[in-house]
């Protein structure tokens, strides 16, 4: 039905996919894994056109195929579901199906009974019912998807992408999506399904093919791997970069930060952890697991149902992260262009933001002297490298942006550090100085909280390591506990359990 | 080169073509151009227009727009709107010109309720804007038809005169050659240059023009900033109605109509970025001159007051479109 082949692509210099396989069947549900990052997303965005790859064939029933945009893709009877409804929240099931497509009477004019019965059919193959006149927005997550497949099947789709569609859904609509997807299957459509939840992978799929880092690792029929088989092709045993040795916070550190409990939606897991002064703890997990929200409700910088924290053992609420700051406690967020950086602001103005109150003069002028002083010399214990403090940030590469965002918070005196994604499109070399710094910043009494997707980078520099899933910790591991399968495990297998 | 280019440009002074080339690259350098090249085409047409009579003329006409358009810079710098700077300056004016005719308060009492009303009145639009999370567009809209029907309510739709005769000399008044007005506009440039450029609150208005999320997140209060810049525009217009009752020696509930757009205008024609984070207020000052100088000249030349309108707009169309297509 459908064949990928040696699929490549580079964005720049650098190869994502070094020569993809995908192979899937009429009537199969096909699971896409890998961790983040392996490439999935790449290869799914070349499959429907959004991207072209570098090398590589996409043949489809026999016919080879390359796509210059979506709409031929969709021609080629692709349709895909991403994790972002492409849906216009205020019309119908029925208008959003049509949109752009709308089938007109003779006058020109909608012929919207011709378009609610096919609608109609369309959504009977399901095997499900629907609301088709309200508008999306009053309908769930799980209903709102339905009508993304209704769509895509619409344009007799014939290869069906799924992309985590379970992560938004709670459990009783995930079944409800399975019924759907076995109706499809039974009907000779091809699916492809891609979910970071293990038990769902083997509840639903015929076959898997595997990721990492852009590699393709393999294909197998579901029935022929286990959870641990599995995981290990995920994971793989890599090459650890070079971290700095961990020096762990000392014995009978005080707790410098306590979150007794943090929910971040109603009806979610409530978790709680503490941090120690010196060490880093890290947050491992998947993309949407709620390491960051946890980490911006501590802050006031989210809105979660319920979050107590505790600072030096005394019961804190802040309201924005000012307030945070002024207990010493600061967040490099994971963006650095949306969350980090003035864009277009000099390195000397991005690194001052926060720092005003220690230059001043006559009380509300800035000392443009000092300014510059406390600048520089946070640059070089950095090593920022550049053209010199009034250089435009934007001029800068990953790695020194990422310094300047770190050099805002060395003149606080700060305890805790949260670092977001800290190396997140940051060459090797400059990811390994961000460690080294971190290291330094622990020696110092600094205690880190470091959010990471990556595997080898959280198991090389944490303490402890909490592993979030579905918007809870799941487990918090230490010592020889902090490898690679047994976080992995955690993330995509541990049990949640939800308090009302 | 980045909005700060009057503050430092760096080492790029080494040699006389990057100078050049800095100067061309200031946000400052297009208003400038358009300044120099509207002053002469109006100087061809008009013998009148470069003399000193006329240059402190238009200076004066500007001032009040001048003046409205400075608190504007600061909303605009952090990614904001006020509709409600001419509705603001009519109540100010109407309300402080009432307490001295009506309620026989000293005049300085009556400009100071003046002030307070536009304070009063910036505070509310800051507070709705960065507490009540709405849109500044909407809030200023309903802000400026509250505060113009107020003036209204007031005054019952007419004019407030019998004004202490001392009022005139801030609508009128002159210290050697220099009109007042144009004084206190200078004044308030001068202040608003400084808080900008020489203060943390500046550097945050930029800040949150530039990304409001990053400025946040590292600790910026970014609520008191907009409360701040809604509070400094409602000033500002309090401080343009002192001039314009001066000058009209009435409080007059209908005057400022459009005024918002003339002060949004001139920011922009001075270079300042609409989605805020860049621009500077020196532009400002420029871009008001230069549509007092289209006014001015339109007039000197005798053009039908109609078609004036038709060619300021499409002036301020090309204006922005060389903008654009020059960074």
């Amino acid at each position: 039905m459908l064949e990928l082949s040696g699929i490549k692509k580079s964005f720049g210099k650098i190869e994502v996919l070094h020569g993809v396989d995908l192979s899937v069947r009429a009537g199969e549900v096909h699971a896409l894994l890998g961790e983040n990052g392996a490439g999935k997303s790449t290869l799914m965005k070349i499959l429907c056109g959004i991207l072209h790859p570098s090398a590589g064939e996409i043949v489809i029933e026999g016919k080879p195929h390359t796509f210059t945009d979506y709409d031929e893709a969709i021609a080629a009877g692709i349709g895909i579901v991403f994790q972002e409804f492409s849906l216009i929240p205020y019309l119908t099931a029925v208008e959003n199906m049509f949109l752009a497509r709308e089938i007109r009477t003779p006058l020109g004019l909608l012929d919207r009974r011709a378009m609610r019965k096919r609608a109609a059919e369309i959504i009977a193959r399901l095997g499900i019912e629907l609301p088709l006149d309200v508008p999306i927005r009053n309908l769930s997550v799980a209903e709102q998807q339905f009508v993304e497949i209704a769509k895509a099947l619409s344009l007799e789709a014939r290869i069906l992408v799924l992309d985590e569609p379970t992560a938004t859904l709670t459990p009783g609509e995930v079944e409800h999506l399975f019924h759907v997807m076995r109706e499809l299957r039974k009907q000779g459509v091809a699916i492809v399904f891609i979910s970071h939840h293990l038990e769902e992978i083997f509840e639903i799929c015929d076959r898997i093919t595997v990721l990492r880092d852009g590699e393709y690792i393999g294909s197998c029929d579901v029935a022929d791997v286990d959870n641990d088989r599995l995981v290990e092709m995920m994971v793989g045993r890599r090459i650890e970069n070079s971290f700095p040795p961990k020096t762990g916070p000392a014995h009978g550190a005080p707790v410098v930060l306590e979150v007794e409990e943090v929910q971040l939606r109603k009806g979610g897991p409530v978790s709680s952890f503490q941090l120690r002064k010196g060490e880093i703890l890290g947050f491992a997990g998947l993309v949407g697991s709620g390491r960051t929200e946890t980490a911006l409700a501590m802050l006031g910088a989210y809105k979660a149902a319920r979050c107590k924290v505790r600072v030096d053992g005394v019961e804190k609420r802040f309201s924005e992260p000012a307030e945070a700051l002024a207990h010493r406690i600061g967040l490099l967020p994971e963006s650095r262009k949306e969350q980090g950086l003035i864009t277009s602001f000099s390195i000397l103005q991005n690194i001052s933001l926060n720092n005003y109150a220690k230059y001043r003069k006559g009380g509300v002028f800035i000392d443009h002297r000092k300014e510059r002083e406390y600048t520089e010399a946070a640059m070089d214990q950095v090593r920022v490298k550049s053209q010199g403090p009034m250089s435009r940030v934007d001029t800068l590469s990953g790695g020194n942006q990422q310094k300047v965002v770190i050099a805002r918070w060395l003149n606080h005196d700060m305890d805790v550090l949260i670092f977001d994604e800290p190396t997140r499109g940051i060459d090797v070399g400059a990811k390994a100085e961000i460690y080294t710094l971190m290291r330094e910043f622990t020696a110092k009494g600094y205690s880190i909280i470091m959010i990471s997707s990556e595997l080898p980078e959280v198991i090389g520099m944490s303490d402890r390591v909490c592993v979030f899933r579905s918007g809870g910790i799941v487990a918090t591991v230490e010592g020889d506990h902090i490898n690679s399968e047994e976080i992995m495990t955690h993330a995509t297998t541990g049990r949640v359990e939800n308090v009302a | 080169m980045s909005h700060d280019a009057n503050t430092e440009t760096g080492a790029s002074r080494s040699s006389g073509k990057a100078a050049m080339a800095a100067v061309l690259h200031s946000p400052l350098a297009l208003p400038l151009i358009g300044l120099i090249v509207v002053s002469v085409l109006m100087g061809f047409a008009s013998d009148n227009f470069f003399s000193v009579s006329n240059i402190m003329n238009v200076l004066r006409q500007v001032s009040i727009v001048g003046i409205l358009a400075v608190g504007m810079t600061f909303v605009i710098l952090t990614g904001g709107i006020d509709l409600s700077v001419g509705a603001v300056m009519a109540l100010s004016g109407t309300i402080a010109a009432g307490l001295m005719v009506n309620m026989g308060m000293p005049g300085w009492v009556g400009l100071l309720a003046g002030l307070g009303v536009g304070l009063g009145l910036g505070l509310f639009n800051g507070i709705m804007v960065a507490w009540g999370k709405m849109p500044a567009i909407i809030v200023t809209l309903a802000t400026m038809g509250i505060a113009r029907g107020l003036g209204l309510i007031y005054s019952g739709g007419y004019p407030i005169s019998g004004l202490p005769s001392w009022i005139s000399w801030f609508g009128v008044g002159r210290v050697g050659i220099v009109p007042v007005p144009v004084i206190a506009m200078v004044i308030i440039y001068a202040l608003a240059w400084v808080l900008l450029q020489r203060t943390a609150f500046g550097r945050h208005v930029y800040a949150i023009g530039g990304n409001e999320t990053a400025a946040k997140l590292s600790g910026v209060k970014t609520q008191r900033v907009k409360l701040a810049v809604y509070a400094i525009s409602g000033v500002t217009s309090a401080l343009a109605a002192i001039i314009l009752t001066g000058r009209l020696m009435s409080g007059q509930p209908n005057a400022g109509v459009g005024f918002e757009l003339d002060a949004i205008a001139a920011v922009v024609l001075g270079g300042t970025a609409i989605a805020g984070g860049r621009g500077l207020i020196l532009g400002t000052l420029i871009g008001a001159v230069l549509l007092g100088i289209l006014n001015n000249g339109l007039n000197l030349v005798g053009i039908n007051p109609y078609m004036q309108d038709v060619i300021k707009g499409f002036i301020i169309l090309l204006a922005i479109y060389i903008g654009r297509e020059w960074r």
